[in-house]
């Protein structure tokens, strides 16, 4: 096991692309080690330590965005006024993850790579159609959020590129809603996750622990913006059933996935959404 | 980088600077425990669950068991040993410790909640403990603790 710890985004670049492995980039390391001293295969890896890149630290604001960098934690959102106006999804979700011990590591970046299908701040960031800013030593990509997953942990990312900020742009949005449905209100990973935004842009529903991934529901989406009108949660499910595809597991069943998917939707919708009643 | 050998860390600890020959594969709740004799911080789940080793980085409540001991360069690490047990009447008082396991990581964050009484304008002292699992008390007397705690004068 290596470590290596580059003062620059040029330098852990300049490593991802240099060394075999690659290294695991590393944020908060919340994830990486859980169950540590158990891990053997971990410690067979190399690490990138990003979090002495000073420059992935802060969050920047312009006219038509928000850009969190890759080491920006929970905390730091859930303890910025101004994103708790604008982006309120945003803070809902960074006060579900864990508790305020794995807030002040965890972050965006790390949540958006780790891909797991039950992730909570991803959903947010889908919702209010966040684009992912890959860097690595050949230049600057971005994919949009939406657009990142493949499959099951599979992302549009290259083994030397590093996410280097997520970029979230800034419109009114006149419906924001997250839920997040666990065993208990704290320290729980999600059996159902659910955000929702409606702005110029249209109606965003995003689903969590639904899916292989984080996954736009597109279909429920393209039926919101034609008003097809739904009485019940029940008529939401035909749609659903073409985005979301929910498995039993230590979690959850199938079933019950589904079933409280589309009562929170409907209930949700219901009052925001004209087509709904 | 650092080969497999040993690796130099240099960080302070209770307001002090410490500097040690580490393996890079170590969690700081092990150097605290085991190099540095720091015994108070406990390790209950080893996933970030229990909150039982909770200390300080850089004043933000952290679980140890989760932070590479190579990312504690340069940062200042606080521990339950950093706390003065005369700043705990309230919580002995009000019932907020039986067995003890869980107690160092309760007291750390409920001394932090204490020191940024600012939290409790948006989140309840419920919620800031939510890293923090008992086992023993059914939390009311955590919860009674710290209210009394944040009543008291002159102690933040």
């Amino acid at each position: 096991m290596r470590i290596f710890s580059p003062a620059t985004l040029e330098e852990a670049c300049a490593i991802l692309a240099r060394e075999k492995g690659p290294p695991t980039p590393i944020a908060g390391a919340t994830d990486v080690l859980v169950h540590w001293p158990m891990n053997l295969a971990a410690k067979e890896r190399d690490y990138l330590d990003l979090s002495r890149v000073d420059s992935l630290r802060p969050m920047r604001w312009s006219e038509d965005s928000l850009t969190l960098g890759a080491m920006t934690t929970y905390w730091d959102v859930v303890r910025d006024e101004r994103v708790g106006r604008e982006f309120p999804l945003l803070v809902k979700a960074a006060r579900q993850v864990g508790a305020v011990q794995i807030q002040s590591r965890g972050t965006w970046a790390g949540n958006i790579v780790n891909a797991s299908p039950a992730a909570d701040g991803v959903p947010a960031l889908m919702a209010y159609d966040a684009v992912v800013v890959l860097r690595s030593s050949a230049g600057e990509d971005e994919v949009r959020l939406d657009e990142f997953y493949l499959d099951y942990k599979k992302m549009k990312r290259r083994a030397d590129q590093l996410v280097a900020a997520i970029r979230v742009p800034r419109r009114p949005h006149d419906v924001q809603i997250f839920e997040k449905v666990g065993a208990r209100r704290a320290q729980a990973i999600s059996k159902v996750g659910l955000a929702i935004a409606h702005s110029s842009a249209g109606w965003r529903v995003v689903a969590a622990a639904v899916a292989p991934t984080i996954r736009r529901c597109r279909t429920v989406e393209a039926m919101l913006e034609r008003g097809d009108a739904v009485r019940s949660a029940d008529d939401l499910l035909p749609a659903l059933r073409k985005d979301v595809s929910p498995i039993d597991d230590i979690r959850s069943t199938s079933a019950y996935r589904e079933r409280v998917l589309a009562r929170l939707l409907y209930h949700d919708l219901k009052g925001v959404c004209p087509s709904v009643t | 980088m650092s080969g497999d050998a040993t690796m130099r860390v240099e960080f302070a600890l209770n307001g002090r600077p410490v500097s040690l020959d580490i393996d890079p594969a170590e969690r700081l709740l092990d150097t605290l425990r085991y190099t540095l004799g720091l015994t108070g911080s406990k390790e209950g789940c080893g996933e970030g669950e229990c909150g039982a080793c909770t200390v300080y980085m850089d004043g933000l409540p952290v679980n140890s068991c989760l932070v590479p001991t190579f990312q504690a360069r340069g940062r200042a690490i606080e521990t339950i040993e950093s706390i003065p047990p005369e700043s705990l009447g309230a919580m002995l008082a009000s019932g907020a410790t039986q067995c003890g396991a869980c107690t160092p990581g309760v007291v750390m964050t409920a001394c932090w909640l204490r020191k940024h009484p600012e939290l409790l304008k948006t989140h309840t002292a419920r919620e800031v403990m939510a890293g923090n699992l008992c086992r023993c008390t059914g939390y009311d007397g955590i919860v009674d603790g710290i209210r009394d705690a944040m009543n008291e004068k002159g102690t933040a």
